[in-house]
Protein backbone atom coordinates (compact mmCIF):
# COMPACT_ATOMS: atom_id res chain seq x y z
CA UNK A 1 0.00 0.00 0.00
CA UNK A 2 2.46 2.98 0.66
CA UNK A 3 5.01 1.63 -2.18
CA UNK A 4 1.92 1.81 -4.26
CA UNK A 5 0.58 5.74 -3.04
CA UNK A 6 4.58 6.61 -3.31
CA UNK A 7 4.54 5.17 -6.87
CA UNK A 8 1.23 6.67 -8.04
CA UNK A 9 2.95 10.44 -6.98
CA UNK A 10 5.49 9.34 -9.37
CA UNK A 11 3.11 8.80 -12.55
CA UNK A 12 1.54 12.04 -11.38
CA UNK A 13 4.61 14.18 -11.39
CA UNK A 14 5.07 13.61 -14.78
CA UNK A 15 1.65 15.45 -15.78
CA UNK A 16 4.05 18.78 -16.00
CA UNK A 17 1.78 21.76 -17.84
CA UNK A 18 3.47 23.72 -19.96
CA UNK A 19 4.36 27.58 -18.86
CA UNK A 20 1.66 28.84 -21.28
CA UNK A 21 -0.83 27.04 -18.95
CA UNK A 22 1.49 27.83 -15.79
CA UNK A 23 1.08 31.28 -16.35
CA UNK A 24 -2.95 31.96 -16.79
CA UNK A 25 -3.39 28.76 -14.44
CA UNK A 26 -1.53 31.06 -11.54
CA UNK A 27 -3.31 34.32 -11.78
CA UNK A 28 -6.51 32.76 -12.19
CA UNK A 29 -5.20 30.93 -8.74
CA UNK A 30 -4.40 34.23 -7.05
CA UNK A 31 -7.36 36.12 -8.60
CA UNK A 32 -9.67 33.74 -6.39
CA UNK A 33 -7.08 34.06 -3.27
CA UNK A 34 -7.69 37.90 -3.81
CA UNK A 35 -11.51 37.92 -3.99
CA UNK A 36 -11.42 34.82 -1.17
CA UNK A 37 -9.46 37.72 1.49
CA UNK A 38 -11.86 40.34 0.13
CA UNK A 39 -15.05 38.50 0.86
CA UNK A 40 -13.50 37.75 4.54
CA UNK A 41 -12.77 41.11 4.68
CA UNK A 42 -13.98 44.17 3.07
CA UNK A 43 -13.43 46.91 5.47
CA UNK A 44 -10.67 48.42 3.57
CA UNK A 45 -12.65 48.29 0.01
CA UNK A 46 -14.84 50.73 2.21
CA UNK A 47 -11.81 52.94 4.08
CA UNK A 48 -10.09 53.27 0.63
CA UNK A 49 -13.57 54.63 -0.94
CA UNK A 50 -13.21 57.43 1.30
CA UNK A 51 -10.32 59.40 -0.45
CA UNK A 52 -11.29 59.34 -3.73
CA UNK A 53 -14.23 60.60 -2.42
CA UNK A 54 -12.86 63.62 -0.60
CA UNK A 55 -11.04 64.19 -4.24
CA UNK A 56 -14.22 64.91 -5.95
CA UNK A 57 -15.90 66.32 -3.50
CA UNK A 58 -13.64 68.95 -1.89
CA UNK A 59 -10.83 69.34 -4.83
CA UNK A 60 -13.28 68.79 -7.41
CA UNK A 61 -15.91 70.75 -6.61
CA UNK A 62 -13.80 73.80 -5.75
CA UNK A 63 -11.30 73.71 -9.17
CA UNK A 64 -14.63 72.99 -10.57
CA UNK A 65 -15.57 76.96 -9.66
CA UNK A 66 -12.17 78.21 -10.05
CA UNK A 67 -12.46 77.31 -13.73
CA UNK A 68 -8.46 77.99 -13.61
CA UNK A 69 -7.59 74.48 -15.81
CA UNK A 70 -8.44 74.30 -19.13
CA UNK A 71 -10.08 71.20 -19.80
CA UNK A 72 -11.30 71.54 -23.40
CA UNK A 73 -14.74 72.01 -22.18
CA UNK A 74 -15.06 68.67 -20.21
CA UNK A 75 -16.67 70.09 -16.90
CA UNK A 76 -13.95 69.71 -14.00
CA UNK A 77 -15.75 67.09 -12.26
CA UNK A 78 -15.86 64.98 -15.09
CA UNK A 79 -12.14 65.65 -16.45
CA UNK A 80 -10.95 64.47 -13.36
CA UNK A 81 -12.68 61.52 -12.62
CA UNK A 82 -10.53 59.07 -14.44
CA UNK A 83 -7.97 60.63 -12.66
CA UNK A 84 -9.24 60.18 -9.42
CA UNK A 85 -9.81 56.04 -10.74
CA UNK A 86 -6.24 55.56 -11.82
CA UNK A 87 -5.13 56.97 -8.56
CA UNK A 88 -6.81 54.90 -6.41
CA UNK A 89 -5.68 51.74 -7.85
CA UNK A 90 -2.24 53.74 -7.97
CA UNK A 91 -2.68 54.19 -4.27
CA UNK A 92 -3.36 49.86 -3.83
CA UNK A 93 -0.79 48.91 -6.30
CA UNK A 94 2.30 50.85 -4.91
CA UNK A 95 2.17 49.55 -1.83
CA UNK A 96 1.74 46.10 -2.39
CA UNK A 97 5.18 44.96 -2.13
CA UNK A 98 4.94 45.40 1.50
CA UNK A 99 2.59 42.14 1.26
CA UNK A 100 5.92 40.26 -0.23
CA UNK A 101 8.41 41.79 2.26
CA UNK A 102 5.36 40.16 4.77
CA UNK A 103 5.40 36.87 3.07
CA UNK A 104 9.28 36.88 3.16
CA UNK A 105 9.13 37.04 6.94
CA UNK A 106 6.27 34.78 7.79
CA UNK A 107 7.68 31.98 5.66
CA UNK A 108 4.83 32.00 2.69
CA UNK A 109 6.98 33.37 0.02
CA UNK A 110 9.46 30.41 0.81
CA UNK A 111 6.21 27.86 0.60
CA UNK A 112 4.95 29.45 -2.46
CA UNK A 113 8.66 29.39 -4.31
CA UNK A 114 8.90 25.73 -3.24
CA UNK A 115 6.11 24.81 -5.59
CA UNK A 116 6.44 24.29 -9.28
CA UNK A 117 5.55 27.61 -9.83
CA UNK A 118 8.00 30.05 -11.70
CA UNK A 119 9.11 33.16 -10.82
CA UNK A 120 7.78 35.04 -13.46
CA UNK A 121 4.21 33.21 -12.83
CA UNK A 122 4.69 33.72 -8.95
CA UNK A 123 4.84 37.85 -9.73
CA UNK A 124 2.35 38.17 -12.77
CA UNK A 125 -0.27 36.56 -10.59
CA UNK A 126 0.60 38.90 -7.27
CA UNK A 127 0.47 41.66 -10.02
CA UNK A 128 -3.02 41.06 -11.18
CA UNK A 129 -4.19 40.04 -7.91
CA UNK A 130 -3.16 43.93 -6.84
CA UNK A 131 -4.83 44.74 -9.97
CA UNK A 132 -7.89 42.87 -9.61
CA UNK A 133 -8.19 44.70 -5.89
CA UNK A 134 -7.82 47.73 -7.58
CA UNK A 135 -10.20 47.38 -10.47
CA UNK A 136 -12.81 46.22 -7.63
CA UNK A 137 -12.18 49.67 -5.90
CA UNK A 138 -12.53 51.80 -9.12
CA UNK A 139 -15.82 50.17 -9.54
CA UNK A 140 -16.34 51.49 -6.59
CA UNK A 141 -15.28 54.83 -7.38
CA UNK A 142 -17.77 54.34 -10.67
CA UNK A 143 -20.92 53.76 -8.14
CA UNK A 144 -20.05 56.85 -6.08
CA UNK A 145 -19.08 58.95 -9.35
CA UNK A 146 -22.62 58.44 -10.56
CA UNK A 147 -23.74 59.89 -6.91
CA UNK A 148 -22.23 62.74 -7.28
CA UNK A 149 -23.33 63.68 -10.77
CA UNK A 150 -20.15 62.66 -12.47
CA UNK A 151 -21.13 62.31 -16.24
CA UNK A 152 -19.26 59.42 -17.44
CA UNK A 153 -19.87 57.19 -20.31
CA UNK A 154 -22.06 54.19 -18.74
CA UNK A 155 -21.75 51.93 -21.53
CA UNK A 156 -21.28 48.57 -20.04
CA UNK A 157 -18.59 47.96 -22.56
CA UNK A 158 -16.81 51.49 -21.91
CA UNK A 159 -16.85 50.32 -18.03
CA UNK A 160 -15.67 47.07 -18.64
CA UNK A 161 -12.69 48.49 -20.93
CA UNK A 162 -11.66 51.19 -18.30
CA UNK A 163 -11.49 48.10 -15.26
CA UNK A 164 -9.55 46.39 -17.43
CA UNK A 165 -7.17 49.58 -17.89
CA UNK A 166 -7.33 50.10 -14.39
CA UNK A 167 -6.13 46.51 -13.77
CA UNK A 168 -3.46 46.71 -16.06
CA UNK A 169 -1.81 50.11 -14.94
CA UNK A 170 -2.41 48.54 -11.07
CA UNK A 171 -0.62 45.54 -12.08
CA UNK A 172 2.36 47.79 -13.51
CA UNK A 173 2.39 49.55 -10.48
CA UNK A 174 2.49 46.70 -7.87
CA UNK A 175 5.65 44.94 -9.70
CA UNK A 176 6.80 48.26 -9.76
CA UNK A 177 6.73 48.14 -6.04
CA UNK A 178 7.59 44.64 -5.25
CA UNK A 179 11.17 45.51 -7.41
CA UNK A 180 11.37 48.14 -4.78
CA UNK A 181 10.68 45.65 -2.20
CA UNK A 182 13.28 43.38 -3.90
CA UNK A 183 15.58 46.44 -3.73
CA UNK A 184 15.43 47.82 -0.09
CA UNK A 185 14.10 44.02 1.61
CA UNK A 186 12.91 46.23 4.36
CA UNK A 187 8.57 47.45 4.78
CA UNK A 188 10.16 50.77 6.57
CA UNK A 189 12.10 51.92 3.80
CA UNK A 190 9.30 50.60 1.12
CA UNK A 191 6.73 52.72 2.83
CA UNK A 192 9.07 55.53 2.99
CA UNK A 193 9.89 54.96 -0.95
CA UNK A 194 6.34 54.07 -2.00
CA UNK A 195 5.27 57.65 -0.30
CA UNK A 196 7.99 59.75 -2.51
CA UNK A 197 6.79 57.88 -5.55
CA UNK A 198 3.35 58.29 -5.65
CA UNK A 199 3.44 62.49 -4.79
CA UNK A 200 5.44 63.14 -8.47
CA UNK A 201 3.63 60.27 -10.03
CA UNK A 202 0.18 61.78 -9.95
CA UNK A 203 1.05 65.24 -9.41
CA UNK A 204 3.17 64.64 -12.96
CA UNK A 205 0.44 62.99 -14.45
CA UNK A 206 -1.93 64.49 -16.72
CA UNK A 207 -4.50 63.05 -13.69
CA UNK A 208 -5.58 66.50 -12.25
CA UNK A 209 -4.79 68.90 -15.06
CA UNK A 210 -3.59 68.56 -18.56
CA UNK A 211 -0.34 67.94 -19.29
CA UNK A 212 0.21 71.74 -21.38
CA UNK A 213 -0.10 73.63 -18.14
CA UNK A 214 3.21 72.06 -17.16
CA UNK A 215 6.85 73.76 -17.75
CA UNK A 216 8.48 71.54 -20.06
CA UNK A 217 11.13 69.57 -17.84
CA UNK A 218 7.76 68.19 -15.86
CA UNK A 219 5.99 67.23 -18.71
CA UNK A 220 9.20 65.43 -20.45
CA UNK A 221 8.57 63.79 -16.89
CA UNK A 222 4.60 63.14 -17.72
CA UNK A 223 5.28 61.64 -21.06
CA UNK A 224 7.63 58.73 -19.41
CA UNK A 225 4.72 58.79 -16.85
CA UNK A 226 2.77 55.34 -17.01
CA UNK A 227 0.21 56.72 -14.82
CA UNK A 228 -0.76 59.34 -17.96
CA UNK A 229 -1.18 57.05 -20.33
CA UNK A 230 -3.69 54.90 -17.73
CA UNK A 231 -5.26 58.42 -17.20
CA UNK A 232 -5.41 59.19 -20.74
CA UNK A 233 -6.74 55.71 -21.75
CA UNK A 234 -9.34 56.09 -19.04
CA UNK A 235 -10.61 59.70 -20.28
CA UNK A 236 -10.75 58.76 -23.81
CA UNK A 237 -12.95 55.39 -22.76
CA UNK A 238 -15.53 57.52 -20.24
CA UNK A 239 -15.08 61.09 -21.31
CA UNK A 240 -14.39 60.67 -24.55
CA UNK A 241 -11.78 63.18 -24.87
CA UNK A 242 -9.46 62.51 -28.02
CA UNK A 243 -6.61 59.99 -27.42
CA UNK A 244 -4.68 57.28 -29.14
CA UNK A 245 -6.07 54.25 -27.02
CA UNK A 246 -3.55 51.82 -29.01
CA UNK A 247 -0.28 53.75 -27.53
CA UNK A 248 -2.07 53.83 -24.28
CA UNK A 249 -2.19 50.42 -24.01
CA UNK A 250 0.65 49.44 -25.69
CA UNK A 251 2.54 51.53 -23.18
CA UNK A 252 1.11 50.30 -20.15
CA UNK A 253 1.35 46.80 -21.49
CA UNK A 254 4.96 47.64 -21.91
CA UNK A 255 5.48 48.56 -18.75
CA UNK A 256 3.97 45.59 -17.42
CA UNK A 257 5.80 43.04 -18.83
CA UNK A 258 8.98 45.38 -18.25
CA UNK A 259 8.16 45.48 -14.18
CA UNK A 260 7.07 41.84 -13.94
CA UNK A 261 10.96 41.17 -15.73
CA UNK A 262 12.48 43.40 -12.83
CA UNK A 263 10.25 42.20 -10.25
CA UNK A 264 10.90 38.45 -10.60
CA UNK A 265 14.14 38.67 -11.21
CA UNK A 266 14.65 40.48 -8.15
CA UNK A 267 12.47 38.05 -6.28
CA UNK A 268 15.37 35.86 -5.51
CA UNK A 269 17.03 38.29 -2.91
CA UNK A 270 13.66 38.28 -0.74
CA UNK A 271 13.58 34.17 -0.83
CA UNK A 272 17.35 34.40 0.30
CA UNK B 1 -5.31 5.43 0.58
CA UNK B 2 -7.10 3.22 -2.20
CA UNK B 3 -5.44 3.82 -5.55
CA UNK B 4 -4.36 1.19 -7.47
CA UNK B 5 -1.05 1.52 -9.25
CA UNK B 6 0.33 0.36 -12.36
CA UNK B 7 2.09 -3.08 -11.88
CA UNK B 8 5.97 -2.22 -12.96
CA UNK B 9 6.22 1.11 -11.26
CA UNK B 10 7.78 -0.37 -8.15
CA UNK B 11 11.27 -0.86 -9.92
CA UNK B 12 11.33 2.25 -11.32
CA UNK B 13 11.87 4.13 -8.13
CA UNK B 14 15.11 4.12 -6.88
CA UNK B 15 15.77 2.91 -2.94
CA UNK B 16 17.13 6.11 -1.40
CA UNK B 17 14.52 9.03 -0.93
CA UNK B 18 17.26 11.87 -0.95
CA UNK B 19 21.27 11.92 -1.51
CA UNK B 20 23.14 14.40 -0.42
CA UNK B 21 27.02 14.86 -1.28
CA UNK B 22 29.81 17.23 -0.41
CA UNK B 23 27.04 20.31 0.61
CA UNK B 24 28.74 23.41 1.33
CA UNK B 25 27.39 26.81 1.42
CA UNK B 26 29.18 30.54 2.59
CA UNK B 27 27.25 33.34 3.66
CA UNK B 28 29.69 36.16 3.74
CA UNK B 29 32.56 35.21 6.49
CA UNK B 30 30.23 32.27 8.16
CA UNK B 31 30.33 28.72 6.53
CA UNK B 32 27.24 27.70 7.09
CA UNK B 33 27.42 24.16 5.40
CA UNK B 34 30.97 22.44 5.62
CA UNK B 35 30.63 19.75 3.60
CA UNK B 36 27.59 17.79 4.54
CA UNK B 37 26.71 14.53 3.47
CA UNK B 38 23.89 11.90 4.04
CA UNK B 39 21.05 9.72 2.57
CA UNK B 40 17.72 9.38 3.46
CA UNK B 41 16.35 5.81 2.55
CA UNK B 42 12.30 5.55 1.02
CA UNK B 43 9.90 5.53 3.89
CA UNK B 44 12.18 6.41 6.81
CA UNK B 45 11.57 9.50 9.00
CA UNK B 46 14.66 10.75 9.04
CA UNK B 47 16.26 13.53 11.70
CA UNK B 48 18.50 16.40 11.27
CA UNK B 49 19.13 17.37 14.79
CA UNK B 50 20.86 20.43 15.60
CA UNK B 51 21.64 23.64 17.67
CA UNK B 52 19.77 26.59 16.18
CA UNK B 53 22.71 27.83 13.40
CA UNK B 54 24.57 24.08 12.82
CA UNK B 55 23.18 24.46 9.20
CA UNK B 56 19.82 22.45 9.81
CA UNK B 57 17.53 25.03 7.91
CA UNK B 58 20.10 26.09 4.99
CA UNK B 59 20.14 22.21 4.25
CA UNK B 60 16.64 22.45 3.70
CA UNK B 61 16.62 25.65 1.67
CA UNK B 62 18.84 23.63 -0.74
CA UNK B 63 16.70 20.45 -0.33
CA UNK B 64 13.52 22.14 -1.02
CA UNK B 65 15.45 24.16 -4.47
CA UNK B 66 15.21 27.91 -2.94
CA UNK B 67 19.35 28.26 -2.14
CA UNK B 68 21.37 27.32 -5.05
CA UNK B 69 24.58 25.64 -2.84
CA UNK B 70 28.38 26.72 -3.58
CA UNK B 71 29.12 23.57 -3.95
CA UNK B 72 27.24 19.84 -3.65
CA UNK B 73 24.54 17.92 -4.71
CA UNK B 74 21.32 17.00 -3.75
CA UNK B 75 19.09 14.11 -5.06
CA UNK B 76 15.57 13.68 -4.44
CA UNK B 77 14.74 10.21 -5.75
CA UNK B 78 17.39 10.87 -8.16
CA UNK B 79 16.51 14.36 -9.08
CA UNK B 80 18.76 17.08 -8.94
CA UNK B 81 17.31 19.63 -7.28
CA UNK B 82 19.39 22.35 -8.93
CA UNK B 83 18.98 21.16 -12.58
CA UNK B 84 15.88 19.41 -12.14
CA UNK B 85 14.08 22.02 -9.84
CA UNK B 86 10.66 22.18 -11.39
CA UNK B 87 10.36 18.19 -10.87
CA UNK B 88 11.70 18.36 -7.07
CA UNK B 89 9.29 20.63 -6.39
CA UNK B 90 6.18 18.20 -7.02
CA UNK B 91 7.75 15.55 -5.37
CA UNK B 92 8.20 17.51 -2.18
CA UNK B 93 5.88 18.78 0.28
CA UNK B 94 7.83 21.83 2.67
CA UNK B 95 6.50 23.45 5.67
CA UNK B 96 8.97 26.05 6.54
CA UNK B 97 9.75 26.97 10.29
CA UNK B 98 7.36 30.03 10.77
CA UNK B 99 3.62 30.13 11.15
CA UNK B 100 3.12 30.74 7.56
CA UNK B 101 -0.54 29.82 6.77
CA UNK B 102 -3.02 33.19 5.52
CA UNK B 103 -4.33 34.49 8.02
CA UNK B 104 -7.21 35.85 5.62
CA UNK B 105 -8.64 32.94 3.72
CA UNK B 106 -10.31 29.95 5.64
CA UNK B 107 -8.45 26.20 5.95
CA UNK B 108 -10.67 24.79 3.33
CA UNK B 109 -9.05 28.46 1.14
CA UNK B 110 -5.27 27.86 2.30
CA UNK B 111 -5.03 24.28 1.20
CA UNK B 112 -7.21 25.11 -1.85
CA UNK B 113 -4.43 27.40 -2.96
CA UNK B 114 -1.63 24.83 -2.74
CA UNK B 115 -4.09 22.80 -4.86
CA UNK B 116 -3.56 24.52 -7.61
CA UNK B 117 -0.65 25.64 -7.34
CA UNK B 118 0.65 22.09 -7.92
CA UNK B 119 -1.84 21.57 -10.24
CA UNK B 120 -3.94 19.39 -9.02
CA UNK B 121 -6.80 18.22 -11.62
CA UNK B 122 -10.39 20.26 -11.33
CA UNK B 123 -11.83 16.61 -11.27
CA UNK B 124 -9.71 15.49 -8.45
CA UNK B 125 -9.72 19.04 -6.46
CA UNK B 126 -12.75 19.17 -3.90
CA UNK B 127 -11.32 14.98 -2.89
CA UNK B 128 -8.02 15.88 -2.60
CA UNK B 129 -8.34 19.01 -0.50
CA UNK B 130 -10.76 17.24 2.01
CA UNK B 131 -8.46 14.28 2.35
CA UNK B 132 -5.58 16.57 3.46
CA UNK B 133 -7.78 18.28 5.52
CA UNK B 134 -8.92 15.16 7.19
CA UNK B 135 -5.52 13.41 7.53
CA UNK B 136 -4.81 16.82 10.16
CA UNK B 137 -7.73 16.48 11.28
CA UNK B 138 -8.84 19.44 10.35
CA UNK B 139 -12.47 19.05 8.70
CA UNK B 140 -14.76 20.82 11.22
CA UNK B 141 -12.36 23.81 11.38
CA UNK B 142 -12.19 24.07 7.44
CA UNK B 143 -14.76 26.87 6.54
CA UNK B 144 -13.45 29.49 9.72
CA UNK B 145 -10.85 31.83 8.67
CA UNK B 146 -7.43 30.67 10.01
CA UNK B 147 -7.56 33.51 12.48
CA UNK B 148 -9.50 31.65 14.94
CA UNK B 149 -7.40 29.00 15.04
CA UNK B 150 -4.62 27.80 17.81
CA UNK B 151 -1.03 27.31 16.71
CA UNK B 152 -1.21 23.52 16.95
CA UNK B 153 -3.89 23.80 14.52
CA UNK B 154 -2.16 26.37 11.86
CA UNK B 155 0.60 24.00 11.79
CA UNK B 156 -1.49 20.87 11.45
CA UNK B 157 -3.20 23.49 8.69
CA UNK B 158 0.24 23.88 6.74
CA UNK B 159 0.72 20.00 7.17
CA UNK B 160 -2.27 20.03 5.10
CA UNK B 161 -1.35 22.66 2.42
CA UNK B 162 1.53 19.83 1.86
CA UNK B 163 0.35 16.70 1.39
CA UNK B 164 -2.37 17.95 -0.88
CA UNK B 165 0.16 17.11 -3.20
CA UNK B 166 0.21 13.86 -2.02
CA UNK B 167 4.61 14.57 -1.83
CA UNK B 168 6.36 11.75 -2.19
CA UNK B 169 8.83 12.81 0.75
CA UNK B 170 7.27 15.73 3.14
CA UNK B 171 10.28 18.33 4.54
CA UNK B 172 9.40 19.76 8.41
CA UNK B 173 11.33 22.64 9.21
CA UNK B 174 11.36 22.83 13.08
CA UNK B 175 7.47 21.35 12.96
CA UNK B 176 6.76 21.71 16.40
CA UNK B 177 8.83 25.00 17.49
CA UNK B 178 7.23 27.28 19.74
CA UNK B 179 4.02 24.86 20.39
CA UNK B 180 2.86 23.93 23.78
CA UNK B 181 3.62 20.18 24.62
CA UNK B 182 -0.02 19.57 24.00
CA UNK B 183 -0.29 20.68 20.29
CA UNK B 184 3.02 19.10 19.73
CA UNK B 185 1.83 16.10 20.72
CA UNK B 186 -1.24 16.44 18.14
CA UNK B 187 1.06 17.02 15.37
CA UNK B 188 3.53 14.53 16.19
CA UNK B 189 0.62 12.26 16.63
CA UNK B 190 -0.79 13.18 13.03
CA UNK B 191 2.69 12.86 11.39
CA UNK B 192 3.08 9.61 12.43
CA UNK B 193 0.22 8.49 11.58
CA UNK B 194 0.12 9.81 7.90
CA UNK B 195 3.47 7.78 7.99
CA UNK B 196 1.60 4.77 8.87
CA UNK B 197 -1.18 5.33 6.53
CA UNK B 198 1.15 6.46 3.76
CA UNK B 199 4.69 5.18 3.99
CA UNK B 200 5.47 8.82 3.10
CA UNK B 201 9.29 9.81 3.46
CA UNK B 202 9.85 12.59 6.02
CA UNK B 203 12.60 15.02 6.19
CA UNK B 204 12.63 17.02 10.05
CA UNK B 205 14.67 19.16 11.57
CA UNK B 206 14.44 20.15 15.17
CA UNK B 207 16.46 21.02 18.33
CA UNK B 208 13.95 18.60 20.96
CA UNK B 209 16.24 15.72 21.38
CA UNK B 210 13.51 13.78 22.90
CA UNK B 211 11.25 13.94 20.27
CA UNK B 212 13.92 13.21 17.90
CA UNK B 213 14.66 10.03 20.15
CA UNK B 214 10.59 9.07 20.05
CA UNK B 215 9.87 9.62 16.01
CA UNK B 216 12.86 9.28 13.89
CA UNK B 217 13.88 6.50 12.50
CA UNK B 218 17.80 7.50 12.00
CA UNK B 219 19.02 10.95 13.25
CA UNK B 220 22.31 12.95 11.66
CA UNK B 221 23.65 15.18 14.37
CA UNK B 222 24.61 18.78 12.69
CA UNK B 223 26.50 21.31 14.46
CA UNK B 224 28.58 23.98 12.95
CA UNK B 225 27.63 22.73 9.35
CA UNK B 226 28.56 19.38 9.53
CA UNK B 227 27.55 16.13 10.21
CA UNK B 228 29.23 14.93 13.46
CA UNK B 229 27.47 11.46 13.93
CA UNK B 230 24.67 9.88 11.97
CA UNK B 231 22.89 6.69 13.11
CA UNK B 232 19.51 5.11 14.49
CA UNK B 233 19.04 6.77 18.36
CA UNK B 234 19.59 3.62 19.76
CA UNK B 235 22.67 2.50 18.17
CA UNK B 236 23.85 5.97 18.79
CA UNK B 237 22.76 5.81 22.39
CA UNK B 238 24.12 2.77 22.66
CA UNK B 239 27.80 3.55 21.99
CA UNK B 240 27.86 6.21 25.10
CA UNK B 241 26.61 3.83 27.71
CA UNK B 242 22.79 2.34 29.42
CA UNK B 243 21.74 5.60 30.75
CA UNK B 244 22.67 7.97 28.20
CA UNK B 245 20.43 10.17 26.03
CA UNK B 246 20.55 11.82 23.00
CA UNK B 247 21.69 14.88 24.58
CA UNK B 248 24.69 12.83 25.55
CA UNK B 249 25.19 11.84 22.44
CA UNK B 250 25.17 15.65 21.08
CA UNK B 251 27.44 16.79 24.07
CA UNK B 252 29.71 13.73 23.59
CA UNK B 253 30.60 14.78 20.16
CA UNK B 254 30.27 18.05 19.83
CA UNK B 255 31.74 19.32 23.53
CA UNK B 256 29.04 21.93 23.66
CA UNK B 257 25.72 22.13 25.36
CA UNK B 258 22.82 22.71 23.28
CA UNK B 259 21.87 26.08 24.43
CA UNK B 260 24.98 28.04 24.37
CA UNK B 261 25.05 27.48 20.22
CA UNK B 262 23.35 29.81 18.00
CA UNK B 263 23.30 33.32 16.36
CA UNK B 264 21.05 36.28 16.67
CA UNK B 265 19.22 35.98 13.65
CA UNK B 266 17.79 32.51 14.33
CA UNK B 267 16.92 33.25 17.74
CA UNK B 268 15.22 36.54 16.37
CA UNK B 269 13.23 34.25 14.01
CA UNK B 270 12.26 31.72 16.54
CA UNK B 271 11.15 34.38 18.33
CA UNK B 272 9.06 35.85 15.85
CA UNK B 273 7.71 32.84 14.91
CA UNK B 274 6.30 32.42 19.08
CA UNK B 275 5.11 35.74 18.75
CA UNK B 276 2.86 34.47 16.35
CA UNK B 277 1.78 31.87 17.72
CA UNK B 278 0.94 34.09 21.09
Amino acid sequence: MSAAHAELHAASAELRPGWWRVLPSRIWTFWVVELYRIRHDRTELYTRAIQPVLWLVIFGETFTRLRAIPTGGVPYLDYIAPGIIAQSGLFIAIFYGIQIIWERDAGVLAKLLATPTPRVALVSGKAFAAGLRAAIQSMIVFALSAILRVSIDWNPLHLAAAVLVVMVGSAFFSTLSMTIAGVVLSRERLMGIGQALTMPLFFASNALYPVDVMPGWLRAFSIVNPLSYEVEALRGILVGTPTNLLLDALVLVTALVAGVAASSALLGRLAR
Amino acid sequence: MSEVVAPGLEELAPELAVECQGLSQRFGSVQALDGVEFTVRRGEVFGLLGPNGAGKTTTIRVLVTLLRPDSGTIRVFGLDVVRQAMAVRRAIGYVPQQLSADQGLSGYENVWLFAKLFDVPRSQLRARIQEALALMGLEEAARRPVVTYSGGMVRRLELAQALVNRPRLLVLDEPTIGLDPVARAGVWQRVQELRARTGMTVLLTTHYMDEADRLCDRVALMHRGRIVALDTPARLKESLGQAATLDDVFRHYTGSQLEESGSFRDVRSTRRTARRLG
